[in-house]
């Protein structure tokens, strides 16, 4: 009774392992083409200007980025478990942010940053129970408004609690710079590198090799089928939002020592951070880490080598760029078109 | 005392009544078919089992009253449902599709046993198991769907349309596996199905609907014997 053999298609050859492989070194060369390639230009047109200095300006840019990235992946969860764009994806970040505030006034930064986790983790998880739950089978743009109305809920609630003064926030990285062939680079932004890599890779591994994240990557690819496996479908949804809001916490808790914490931290983070979403693909996890730093990059080095945009229309330029990249690839750099075959 | 019995079970979509009082029963180590054209009810019928559906009556599974519940508690209760399309994870591997077979089962059991076992059924799984399932054939796609329910060691699986959109000879294999896996493994099996010829071929009983209600039943021979079983199904 074995099935006939069928002709492998040629893309099938090499194994997805191999092919993924490829497809990253590839990604590796063209991004530092396309640096080497920017800096080339800068020389040409720049007053000043310091292979060191546009370098320093890149690793910053990442480390912006990196907090991007953090805040999309959060997105990306949300809208791949539940097909949900979750509006209220940085108040919430920005609550938690301000709870890690009150702990660490009662204790050492990183026990209140795991405690942070913590609490964000159960009150996602009751947000999607409590708050999403009964509109969920609503049309999108009802669950859409719902989110609208969390964020200005907490964005209202913040400043209630906590008074409405901004407050500096702690960094657990120390305030000096290191200089690495010549580059001088910040303490704080490689510490915000370390961590949102590190969460990035762990979320990888969650997803790659545990019982769990196999349930939680199935429900994303069809719920009713998952049910029908007897899966708690329920409960992987509160799962996923509990994730996303751990997510939020920490892109909030590294962005804050340097944006300080009020109640619009995360405003204009999460706009830049639905721009990375959608420019990685927004159903692509890594889309939305690679997005998420190349829009910081971007927007890091066009705000200091293009005197007309500056500080100012970093936004409106960040936006530019999503809007070429969707012209020439409407999914996205890593959204796929699903394949199959029946 | 069958293992699944339904009891003048109605269901609706809306205003639509799809089922209109359907009463049927079946036995530990059966194969039962479902026959009926298009919109006689034959999905909505496993539906309805799989608690996916609104219905009314009593549906019992192993003792147990299941109508109303969820299809998660259904299948947790030992109903393996591959719903008509198949239900796969198109982007989840072969193998990674089968492993979610065994998520919901209630024995805990040897995971990796169950699979070496079942996969004896479908020796190519073995050499694609890292392939996104949805770039299978369809006939792949339909034996690694029936693959994961049995990882699941299900009491009772529930086949929908498994010949929809296949060839002929994938359709004889599948049947002939489905026939296998009875005799061998004394799986219980409820299948759905319009190409009633095959259906009546595997199966020892069969309830035929039309409009939302039986018909007819009886055993496979019978069928076979019914004129108007014959004229409308059969084709001869």
């Amino acid at each position: 009774m074995a099935i006939p053999a069928r002709p492998a298609l040629p893309q099938l050859d090499v194994s997805p392992h191999v092919r993924a492989l490829i497809l990253a070194a590839a990604w590796t060369i063209g991004t530092l083409a396309v640096i080497l390639l920017i800096g080339l230009v800068l020389t040409q047109t720049e007053d000043v200007f310091t292979w060191s200095g546009y370098i320093q300006q890149i690793v910053s840019g990442l480390a912006q980025g990196a907090i991007f990235a953090s805040l999309a992946l959060a997105l990306v969860l949300i809208y791949r478990t539940t097909d949900i764009l979750n509006f209220a994806q940085g108040e919430m970040a920005m609550f938690t942010t301000f709870i890690a505030w009150s702990l660490m006034n009662h204790m050492p930064y990183w026990p209140a940053f795991v405690l942070t986790l913590v609490i964000a983790f159960v009150g996602g998880a009751a947000i999607e129970r409590v708050i999403i739950r009964p509109v969920e089978h609503r049309p999108e743009i009802v669950v859409v408004i719902v989110t609208i109305g969390l964020l200005i809920a907490l964005n209202g609630l913040a400043p209630w609690i906590w008074g409405p003064e901004v407050k500096p926030f702690e960094t657990p990285f120390s305030n000096g710079t290191t200089e690495i062939g010549g580059v001088v680079i910040a303490y704080q932004d490689l510490g915000v590198l370390a961590v949102t890599l590190a969460t990035v890779l762990l979320l990888w591994a969650f997803f790659r090799f545990t019982t769990l994240g196999l349930v939680m990557r199935a429900v994303a690819n069809s719920q009713d089928a998952s049910r029908l496996l007897g899966v708690r479908v329920g409960w992987m949804l509160a799962l996923g939002w509990g994730l996303a809001a751990m997510l939020g916490a920490i892109a909030g808790m590294m962005a804050a020592p340097t944006q300080f914490l009020d109640a619009n931290l995360m405003l204009i983070i999460l706009i830049y951070s639905f721009a990375a979403a959608v420019l990685g693909g927004i159903d692509s996890p890594v889309g939305a880490v690679v997005g998420g730093l190349i829009l910081g990059v971007l927007i890091n080095i066009l705000g200091t080598y293009v005197d007309f945009i500056g500080g100012e229309l970093r936004l409106p330029a960040a936006f530019v760029v999503l809007l070429v990249v969707l012209l020439i690839r409407p999914q996205g750099l890593f959204g796929h078109r699903v394949v199959r075959r029946v | 005392m069958p293992l699944l019995e339904l009891m003048d079970v109605h269901a609706r979509y809306g205003p639509i009544r799809a089922l209109h009082g359907i009463s049927l029963a079946v036995d530990d180590g059966e194969v039962v078919a479902i026959l009926g054209a298009n919109g006689a009810g034959k999905t909505t019928t496993l539906r309805s089992i799989s608690s996916m559906t609104r219905t009314s009556g009593e549906i019992r599974f192993n003792d147990k009253r299941i109508a109303r519940r969820s299809p998660e508690y259904v299948a947790r209760l030992g109903v393996a449902h591959v719903p008509e399309g198949r239900g796969l994870f198109p982007e989840l591997s072969v193998w990674e599709n089968l492993r979610m077979g065994a998520v919901g089962r209630r024995r805990g059991g040897n995971f990796q046993a169950d699979a070496k076992r079942f996969i004896g059924y479908f020796p190519w799984m073995e050499r694609r198991r890292e392939q996104p399932a949805g770039t299978l054939s369809g006939g792949e796609q339909q034996m690694l769907a029936l693959g994961r329910a049995l990882v699941g060691r299900p009491k009772l699986l529930m086949l929908d349309e498994p010949s929809l959109g296949l060839a002929p000879t994938v359709v004889r294999e599948l049947f002939a596996t489905v026939r296998r896996l009875n005799e061998e493994e004394g799986l219980t099996v409820l299948v759905v199905e319009q190409n009633a010829t095959i259906a009546l071929d595997v199966a020892s009983r069969a309830y035929v609907l039309e409009v939302g209600k039986v018909a007819v039943e009886g055993t496979s021979d019978e069928l076979q014997r019914h004129e108007g079983v014959r004229k409308s199904y059969l084709g001869y």
